[in-house]
């Protein structure tokens, strides 16, 4: 697998960002430590959103997640539900939508208010509810005040299913949807983290949608072939990668990407592409093109996929990259360098 | 979802319609076909500019023979090394520094501001000019305003200054002056430009009138146009028609926003605060009365005359001599593309970037970089 | 340069004005302003503050202005409509070598 740039002797920021710094470090640091790690099925090198075991005729597929958003309760959530979602959904995305158990460990600092601690333990046991999955181990660690900032939750989730699908499963031709609106959650959170103090309804997607994607598997079957959330980076990490792996291009349409109004005019306000905004309630699924229109309705039927629509197609040339075609004309789609920041110019 | 609801305002402005714009592309297209040579190049002065004309996809549409250059207008882009280190020593005191997003990552001689908050120092990002005096505020700690962008933006700085700063904050100013580098590319031997697209929104504080010199001098034409797809397709049509009747002239296209004076009351803020200094331009050497300094009747919220700036501090290594193997200003006359330059993908690139067009996200040497040139997207008219 | 936007202003108080944005609201100063505003007036926003009151007349007027640009441009050249249908019924996306 091709990846790009060198990695610097300090790691800055833009290497938690999801975007092509983080996937140089992990392949350059992290696999390249680590050493070849065979599995069979779908291991590390994959880099996909989880691992898949083969156990007996079943796939085990397993996930890994770390939280740390800021601030922990935004609108819309918290980060507690973001935990939950976030693995959930890791496990849905490889096609494992009934999640089997949940890890939850946590790292406080020290003065930590504990009517806060129950707020996120109150949100972690509804989404849990939500998505059907129950947390049945965990750790607690208190570290020194300044030692790190407030909390930081850590998830692990396991599943079986009798189908992986990755996020490398594209071909010329398929279709992307998109199963709802781009940009909530990243907007949501930039503009309660840099106290823009703009007034409207900006709120996080978060949310578990193993139930939405449950529902696109039983239409669609095996002609969903890759799946991927948009969570950092956005739709444009996430649409990046799935080119990437599966050798094709990726035309995205995009009046046919839905925002929401609010998320749109907070993007023209601060100059940021809702395309390069995170979601954490949303997926990327691909179609084989003949079962598109069918997926979708069955998405469409979901209470959280009323807003899916098919936003890209796949073609063979420019394999890689991800072309827009903006109404008036094409242009590449670039990736996000890092976190998103408001802009003047 | 109807259009006003997906565009809001500009829709409701009317000036994203897919139709007309078609209309506005085929005029380009005989306007370039009647001037009869190829290729015509014209530049923009603007990021936003850029950043539209890349937003909508316009190359795509622009015709073979028309070469649009991406000048010197990204004033981020354009802030020197040295500018830059001052920030990050500041940083590195322990001083808190309020600054907008695009700053946070253009490279200094070392490390950037981004870099500087990885090692501990307190960044602040902030959208508006009003929130450095909130900070400010809020603190007992001394505040650094970084401030940066062009005259439009300096505007902003201006106000707040002159309504008074809390007695912990300073202003590091960094902004830039446009009129002056225009005259630079202009008067490069050998400059291919054959006009000019001025940028709309600071034109809409120093008014149309303030290019007329310039083009009495230069002999070039210079059309002001707004920032959504039709103001820059008719904007490009309008220039084209004075370059093919050989008129060189001050064209408002931008009527809504620019008048021929100006907003005079911005004006008079703007150069009681601020004087235009010479300075140098990242990749584009010195550039007179490019920059703006704050007043001496202001030294007492200057940070550079409250705070000891010692950049040497920062300087365990020889300052770049990169910088003087960067060919950003032939680039931007149209003299150069990017794959000429030695340092191009070698030393200069996306992640550690030398010159101005590189660091843009929208710079000709960074589309190069990233997409191998512009790929024929569609085809070109 | 850079990032204008622009709002509907909703109400004036000082030299604070709260603007519209079709989807957010947010806080605009009126320091450098060069004309009183009222609510319904459109504004140019950049980076907080308002820079320039849009008058209404001027966007009519410059939406005619573009359609003499366009009309003009077909006047010179009889093969224009052609050209166009064709145009749209490739769907409009396409390009070609004239």
């Amino acid at each position: 697998m091709m990846h790009r740039g060198p990695v610097d002797d300090r790691l800055g920021i833009k290497y938690g960002a999801g975007g092509r710094a983080m996937r140089a470090l992990i392949e350059r640091v992290c696999l390249a430590g680590l050493g070849p790690s065979p599995v069979e099925g779908i291991g590390l090198s994959a880099m996909d959103d989880g691992a898949a075991i083969r156990v007996g005729d079943r796939w085990l597929v397993i996930t890994t997640d770390s939280h740390v958003v800021h601030p922990i309760v935004f609108p819309g959530g918290d980060i507690g539900r973001l935990a939950v979602a976030g693995t959930v959904n890791d496990l849905a995305m490889m096609g494992a939508t009934e999640p089997l158990a949940l890890t939850c460990a946590l790292v406080i600092e020290e003065g930590f208010a504990r009517a806060d601690l129950e707020a996120v333990y109150a949100s972690i046991r509804a989404a849990c509810e939500e998505a059907g999955a129950t947390i049945v181990t965990g750790d607690t660690k208190v570290m020194g005040r300044g030692e790190l900032d407030g909390i930081i939750l850590n998830t692990a989730g396991v599943a079986f299913c009798d189908r992986v699908v990755p996020d490398s499963g594209l071909q010329p031709g398929d279709a992307i949807i998109l199963t709802g609106t781009a940009g909530d959650h990243g907007m949501a959170i930039m503009a309660a983290r840099h106290k823009l103090a703009l007034e409207g309804d900006l709120r996080s997607d978060v949310a578990p949608i193993n139930g939405l994607v449950r529902a696109a598997l039983a239409a669609g079957g095996q002609a969903v072939v890759a799946m991927k959330d948009p969570t950092r980076g956005g739709v444009s990490s996430a649409l990046h990668e799935m080119a990437e792996k599966g050798h094709v291009g990726i035309v995205v349409e995009e009046a046919a990407v839905r925002v929401r109004r609010e998320v749109r005019a907070a993007c023209d306000l601060l100059g940021i592409d809702p395309l390069l905004v995170a979601n954490e309630g949303k997926a990327l699924i691909g179609v084989r093109a003949g079962s598109a229109d069918r997926v979708l309705a069955a998405v469409r039927a979901h209470p959280l996929g009323a807003e899916a629509s098919i936003v890209a197609r796949c073609i063979g040339e420019h394999a890689g990259a991800v072309i827009l075609d903006t109404g008036f004309g094409r242009r590449m789609l670039a990736e996000p360098e890092g976190e998103l920041l408001p802009r003047i110019c | 979802m109807t259009n006003a609801e997906r565009d809001g305002g500009a829709a409701e402005l009317k000036f994203r319609d897919p139709a007309r714009a078609r209309g506005l592309v085929e005029a380009l297209v005989r306007r370039t076909a009647e001037i009869g040579r190829a290729p015509i190049s014209v530049m923009h002065v603007c990021g936003s500019h850029e950043q539209a004309i890349a937003k909508f996809g316009l190359r795509s549409l622009f015709p073979k023979g028309l070469n649009v250059i991406m000048g010197p207008g990204c004033p981020v882009c354009i802030t020197d090394t040295p500018e830059v280190d001052e920030g990050v020593v500041l940083a590195r005191q322990g001083i808190r520094i309020a600054t907008y997003g695009d700053m946070v990552r253009v490279p200094g001689t070392v490390m950037s501001l981004a870099d500087a908050r990885g090692a501990g120092a307190k960044i602040h990002v902030i959208y508006s000019a009003m929130q450095a005096v909130e900070l400010a505020r809020s603190t007992t700690d001394e505040v650094v305003f970084f401030a940066t962008g062009f005259e439009t933006t300096a505007v902003a700085t201006a106000a707040v200054v002159l309504g008074g700063l809390p007695r912990n904050l300073s202003i590091l100013s960094a902004h830039k002056y446009i009129p002056p580098v225009m005259e630079i590319v202009a008067e490069m031997p050998d400059t291919r430009v054959e006009g000019f697209l001025a940028a709309g929104h600071a034109a809409t504080i120093t008014g149309s009138a303030v290019f007329e010199p310039f083009v009495a001098r230069h002999g070039r034409p210079v059309v002001v146009a707004g920032f959504e797809p039709l103001d820059i397709l008719a904007g490009l049509v309008k220039l084209l028609e004075l370059i093919r009747d050989r008129a060189p002239a001050v064209v408002n296209m931008f009527p809504r926003c620019v008048t021929r004076d100006g907003n005079r009351a911005a004006q008079q803020q703007l150069w009681k605060v601020f004087q235009p200094m010479g300075g140098r331009w990242r990749g584009i050497a010195h550039v007179p009365n490019g920059n703006l300094r704050l007043r001496d009747e202001y030294a007492a919220i200057d940070a550079r005359r409250r705070h000891v700036i010692d950049l040497a501090s920062l300087w365990d290594y020889a300052p770049p001599a990169l910088a003087q193997s960067c060919i950003c200003g032939n680039i931007m006359s149209g003299l150069a593309s990017p794959t000429d330059c030695k340092l191009f993908g070698q030393e200069c690139t996306p992640e550690s970037p030398v010159g101005a067009c590189m660091v843009s996200t929208e710079g000709a040497c960074r589309i190069w970089h990233q997409y191998g040139g512009h790929p024929d997207l569609g085809g070109g008219a | 340069m850079c990032l204008g936007v622009p709002g509907r202003v909703l109400e004036v108080s000082g030299n604070v004005a709260t603007v519209d944005f079709w989807g957010v609201r947010r806080q605009v100063q009126l320091d450098v302003i060069d004309e009183p505003v009222a609510p319904g007036d459109y504004i140019l926003n950049h980076v907080g503050f308002a820079i320039r009151r849009i008058p209404e007349s001027e966007i009519a007027e410059t939406l005619a202005l573009y359609e003499q640009i366009i009309a003009q441009a077909e006047q010179d050249d009889l093969m224009a409509g052609d050209v166009r249908s064709e145009i749209a019924a490739s769907g409009g996306g396409d390009r070609d070598e004239r």
